[in-house]
């Protein structure tokens, strides 16, 4: 690769672009560094090279730059992101910088920012199941290592602080080494006050790296963001052989952020202004998941997101949905009614469950055990529709134990507040609530099954069609 | 000589990198470059097209990243257009989308893909053995077999004629050859080989069209019974995400009857592959019992893969389907998504600064999507001996915000011979294929049901009418329900309300991960439709007789259909017989008051123990 040039002033600066004039020499995507009149030193990439006009995107605050003052250097060198097992337990800003008083990570290694994408014939596919503590998740929409799952929230609804929960509760069964990362995407200085106090100290941080992007921070970083956090998980993955979970939130405000840079490079807007190239985008982010043949680790990536005015058709949560590999929707109602975490079952699907659940990954019968809630809870769903208008006497006994095994189900088993559960515990939960039906409304479960986990009870269902019949 | 395009390199040496901007590179001093020929670009030789050209600059699109990519660096000629290498070797392989085999890149650069690999489509190495059938002294035409090889055990790969090439044969000689050694000899002086090569944005000559006179047999119920597309059809598959476009095409990939299959993941996930490549050399083909993967070409161009070469990506993947085709076999081309194709073209379009239509897409989108849909058919191939070859094409369709009156859906519908419009409410009720049987058609169902009545059951087209009506009257009793309520319903009404339910949920639904279920035999789909409708008649006749429609056991009768659906294959007459009695025993039990329901509805009992999808509201 090449030397490094130095260019005295730039011949135009637009956003945080500068536009650099009879370059001979530049490179695709070399790294620049800008130093100011004042002295502040920026650092910028080169994102297209022509011997006419050459492309500089600077990555951070361009405010009061001016343009015949600035001195930019092409080092030659491309996107990196020191990488390192020892920035595990640290706080970085979203573009890499320390934020916790300790020194630059010495970074064994250096990957390519934006990654390299896996090929598909050395994936392996996705096969073991990652404990969030989280009844919904873990129980109804398993998270598989190797998996992309998002949660969609809505405005004003808890999906930070599930993120949160997820990133302190995340286990995997067994001693394999495991490691998270959180990277906060343009959130405020309160959050971000809460998220050192929560996670700096505890007992979960020697496995956990935090990238904090401010919102005041400048916007290109929140581009930035992700992809640090991704490369440092790649490493981890692929190289160390661990274990990794990438929890991030909010990509609402990465999207933000990538239309905001669209339209100051002049790109053609598509729906609501976001960049045509936001699926592409978002896919060089999620499709970093995976698990590798041949080698231990994997990549698991759960990003939170928030649907404009609880709009699943919005762009942001449409393309995600279109990468991802299923989707953990909160529900509005849910929350209204206090519960946490607010998981709306119905909507709600992890498409990589089945590869991930059994006997010997979570407990047995774990499939047929989900079924079953799931269509008693849906037929509850629907039936409770139904008893808003013609009342619950209008509905026929079945239709009415669904309506009462919805609530409950709501309460006892999505609700959690602030517990951990085991994958163990909460299935147990879901088996509690089935019991209370007769055996013939568990129509999803065979005998087989049942004769192991109907115990105690009578199993005819025969005259029992009320909770409060029963010993 | 060895297909349509000549090589050649005439003086370019000079052509330097002026100007990169992502995908986009300018090359000057490149005078004389022909449209969509393709150059490498720079040191590590990054594969590209010229796209336009504007004097002494040429502008290329790359098919790799150009990150690293210094101005300055050379840019190479190769004289030919992006062609598809074709010859044995191609079933079983897994390409790029530009038809480099994935694994030899993954040999050279490891689980992660560096640009500027060199890797051929078809391996130089292994040799295949060639049995010609046309000798030396003959006078051949294009299109003509000159003998074949045996690719895989079910697949003898029919050696054609090049098309720019007939003469006398000068010389052919049988033996085992490697793709590129010549085979025999043109009295001109030109060799013969194994190898063609293609360029894949032109559609290779087919002959006369012919009439569909077949269905492409799907296994799934709701596709044949209701929707069936002719062989050399072609049928767009919109839905929402996750309303199971993937699951559909990766199921025809699997029970699809066909002898080729070209699968194109374009642009969408890894781990959608890497399912396919664990599963399809493990697989057996139920006609063949072959392994799947020998009767497949996958070509894979995943959603964070250069965006260019995903837009050349479906090209390759439909040249390599029509050669197939041209040796007189049945293809089908499972694309999945178009949508991701014509994403592509915007994001090159746009990155030209051309002027945008709808939606930012160029104009010319709904031209190109046509031309790809037009390459699919039925055709007499030209070439002695006669034959007739067929190219089936579905694809995926990916509408933002599942909202169909998008461009690319839009132009879609326009040129498919069929819709099978998948529905978000479906989904989320977990009626999978969710199918929306109001919006999907078919235009094939004259032609195929002919087939159907003659190969399957004589009343096959009476049997899809009757369910297709079913269907719509239920549709318009729940307008009366929602309207006045269920207490309005006559019996023989309600009657057809649990009718339409049982075709919902034991036909029309079809869980694609059931061992058992997962393929439906067209004989099958006809007897569990039959068994419903003629449940329907039987019961009629009993409420006509007086018997109130509270009194049917219904139960017992969906769970006799149910087993037969999931019977093993050993257990199937059986079981269709005990569910044909029961049929016309129409059970009944005592009256009992109150709900207006059947009184004793029976749990679907799973006692094959797979997951059924959950009911839905059926009755009032
Ligand atoms: N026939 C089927 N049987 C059982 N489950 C199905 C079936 N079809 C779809 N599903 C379920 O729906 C999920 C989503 O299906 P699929 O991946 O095909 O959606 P898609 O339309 O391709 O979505 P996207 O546009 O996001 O790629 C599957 O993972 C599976 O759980
Ligand atoms: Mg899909």
């Amino acid at each position: 690769m090449t030397i490094p040039r130095v260019h005295h002033g730039v011949a135009a600066a637009r956003g945080p672009l500068l536009f650099l004039d009879g370059t001979r020499r530049a490179v695709m995507g070399e790294w620049a560094e800008i130093e100011t009149e004042e002295g502040r030193s920026l650092r910028g990439q080169v994102i297209e090279a022509g011997r006419e006009v050459t492309v500089v995107q600077v990555l951070e605050e361009t405010l009061g730059l001016a343009p015949g003052d600035v001195e930019v250097t092409l080092t030659g060198r491309l996107a990196t992101a020191a990488v390192g097992r020892e920035m595990l337990g640290r706080v970085f800003s979203g573009n890499g910088v320390p934020l916790d008083d300790l020194p630059e990570p010495a970074g064994a290694e250096s990957r390519p920012l934006s990654g390299r994408p896996m090929n598909p014939v050395r994936r392996d596919r996705p096969s073991d199941f990652i404990e969030t503590g989280i009844s919904v998740i873990d129980g109804m929409n398993t998270l598989v290592r190797g998996q992309k799952l998002p949660v969609f929230s809505g405005p004003g609804l808890p999906g930070l602080e599930l993120a949160a929960r997820v990133v302190e509760g995340a286990r995997i069964p067994g001693d394999r080494p495991f490691a998270v990362i959180f990277v906060a995407l343009g959130i405020t200085e309160r959050e971000t006050r809460r998220f050192l106090d929560r996670f700096r100290g505890s007992d979960v941080m020697t496995r956990t790296t935090l990238f904090l992007n401010r919102a005041a921070d400048p916007t290109i970083e929140r581009l930035l963001a992700p992809r640090h956090a991704l490369s440092l998980a790649e490493h981890l993955a692929f190289d160390e052989g661990m274990e990794v979970l990438v929890v991030s939130a909010d990509i609402t405000h990465y999207c933000e952020a990538l239309r905001e840079i669209s339209a100051a490079r002049e790109e053609m807007p598509g729906r609501r202004g976001f960049p045509g190239h936001m699926y592409t985008d978002l896919a060089s982010l999620f499709e970093r998941a995976g698990v590798v043949e041949g080698r231990d680790g994997s990549l698991t990536q759960m990003p939170v997101l928030t649907m404009p005015n609880d709009d699943i058709t919005h762009p942001v949560p449409d393309l995600t949905g279109y990468i991802t590999e299923g989707q953990i929707v909160l529900g509005r109602e849910l929350h209204r009614r206090g519960l946490f975490p607010p998981v709306d079952v119905l909507p709600s699907l992890s498409r990589l469950m089945n590869a991930g659940v059994g006997e010997e990954k979570t407990v047995a019968d774990h499939r047929a055990w989900a079924d079953q809630l799931y269509a008693v809870y849906s037929r509850g769903r629907d039936a409770r529709e139904t008893a808003a208008i013609v009342g619950e006497g209008g509905l026929p006994d079945e239709d009415r134990r669904a309506l009462e095994f919805a609530d409950r189900f709501e309460e006892a088993f999505v609700h959690q507040g602030e517990e951990r559960r085991t994958v163990e515990e909460s299935v147990e939960i879901g088996w509690g609530l089935l019991r209370d039906l007769p055996r013939d409304d568990l129509g999803r479960i065979d005998d087989e099954v049942w004769s192991r986990h109907g115990e105690g009870r009578d199993r005819s269902g025969a005259g029992r069609t009320e909770r409060e019949d029963e010993p | 000589m060895s297909g349509a395009d000549g090589g050649g390199r005439d003086g370019a040496a000079e052509a330097r990198v002026t100007r990169v901007a992502g995908a986009l590179v300018e090359a000057a001093p490149l005078p004389a470059a022909a449209l969509y020929e393709q150059v490498l670009v720079g040191e590590s030789g990054l594969a590209g097209e010229v796209i336009r050209t504007r004097g002494e600059i040429a502008v290329v699109q790359l098919f790799e990243d150009s990150d690293g990519l210094e101005l300055g660096e050379p840019v190479e000629r190769t004289g030919s257009t992006l062609t598809a290498e074709l010859g044995p070797g191609l079933l079983g392989s897994v390409l790029d989308g530009v038809g480099r085999p994935l694994e030899l890149i993954a040999d050279e650069t490891g689980p992660f893909i560096e640009p500027g690999s060199s890797a051929r489509t078809l391996d130089r190495e292994r040799t295949w053995a060639f049995t010609p059938e046309r000798s030396a002294g003959e006078e051949v035409a294009p299109g003509d077999v000159l003998g074949h090889v045996r690719e895989t055990p079910e697949i003898a790969h029919q050696v054609l004629v090049p098309r720019d090439g007939g003469g006398i044969l000068a010389g052919i000689d049988g033996g085992e050859y490697a793709v590129d050694e010549p085979i025999g000899r043109m009295e001109d002086g030109r060799e013969l080989t194994l190898l063609r090569r293609w360029p894949v944005r032109r559609p290779r000559p087919a002959g006369e069209r012919l009439p569909a006179d077949r269905p492409f047999v799907t296994g799934q119920r709701v596709f044949d019974l209701l929707f069936p597309v002719a062989e050399g059809g072609s049928v767009s598959v919109p839905g929402g995400f996750g309303t199971g476009k993937t699951v559909v095409e990766q199921t025809l990939a699997r029970y699809g009857d066909a002898d080729v299959i070209v699968y194109v993941g374009c642009g969408e996930r890894g781990n959608e592959m890497a399912e396919l490549l664990s599963e399809f050399p493990e697989l057996e083909d139920p006609r063949t019992g072959r392994p799947l993967m020998e009767r497949t070409v996958l070509v894979v161009n995943t959603s964070n893969m250069p965006v260019v070469a995903r837009e050349a990506s479906v090209y390759l993947g439909i040249t390599i389907a029509e050669y197939y085709r041209d040796m007189g076999l049945r293809v089908a081309l499972l694309a999945d998504s178009i949508s991701r194709w014509a994403e592509a073209l915007r994001e090159i379009s746009s990155r030209l600064q051309e002027m945008p239509g709808e939606e930012g897409y160029p104009t010319y989108l709904a031209d190109r999507l046509g031309k790809i849909y037009e390459r699919s058919g039925r055709v007499r191939v030209p070439g002695s001996p006669e034959r007739a070859g067929a190219l089936t094409l579905i694809t995926a369709v990916s509408p933002p915000g599942g909202d169909f009156s998008e461009p690319v859906t839009q132009a879609s519908l326009r040129v498919a011979g069929g819709v099978w419009a998948l529905d978000s409410e479906l989904a989320n009720q977990r009626h999978y294929p969710a199918v929306d049987w109001e919006t999907s058609y078919s235009l094939y169902e004259e032609q195929t049901g002919e087939w159907f009545a003659g190969e399957v059951a004589p009343d096959w087209p009476e049997v899809r009418r009757d369910a297709l009506e079913l269907l719509d009257r239920e549709r318009d009793l729940r307008e009366i329900v929602n309207l006045v309520g269920p207490e309005s319903l006559e019996d023989d009404d309600r009657l057809l309300l649990e009718a339409a339910r049982m075709l919902r949920e034991l036909v029309l639904a079809q869980n694609a991960f059931d061992p058992v279920d997962a393929y439906s035999p067209p004989e099958k789909t006809h007897l569990l439709t039959s068994l419903i409708l003629d449940y329907r008649r039987a019961a009629a006749d009993v409420l006509e007789e007086g018997v109130e429609f509270v009194r049917l056991k219904t139960g017992p009768v969906r769970e006799a259909v149910r087993r037969v659906r999931q019977a093993p294959e050993d257990e199937l007459d059986e079981r269709a017989r005990r569910a044909q009695e029961l049929v016309a025993e129409v059970p009944r039990g005592e009256p009992a008051g109150g709900t207006g329901k059947p009184t004793d509805e029976a749990p679907e009992r799973g006692d094959d123990g797979e997951p059924e999808p959950p009911e839905e509201e059926g009755g009032p």
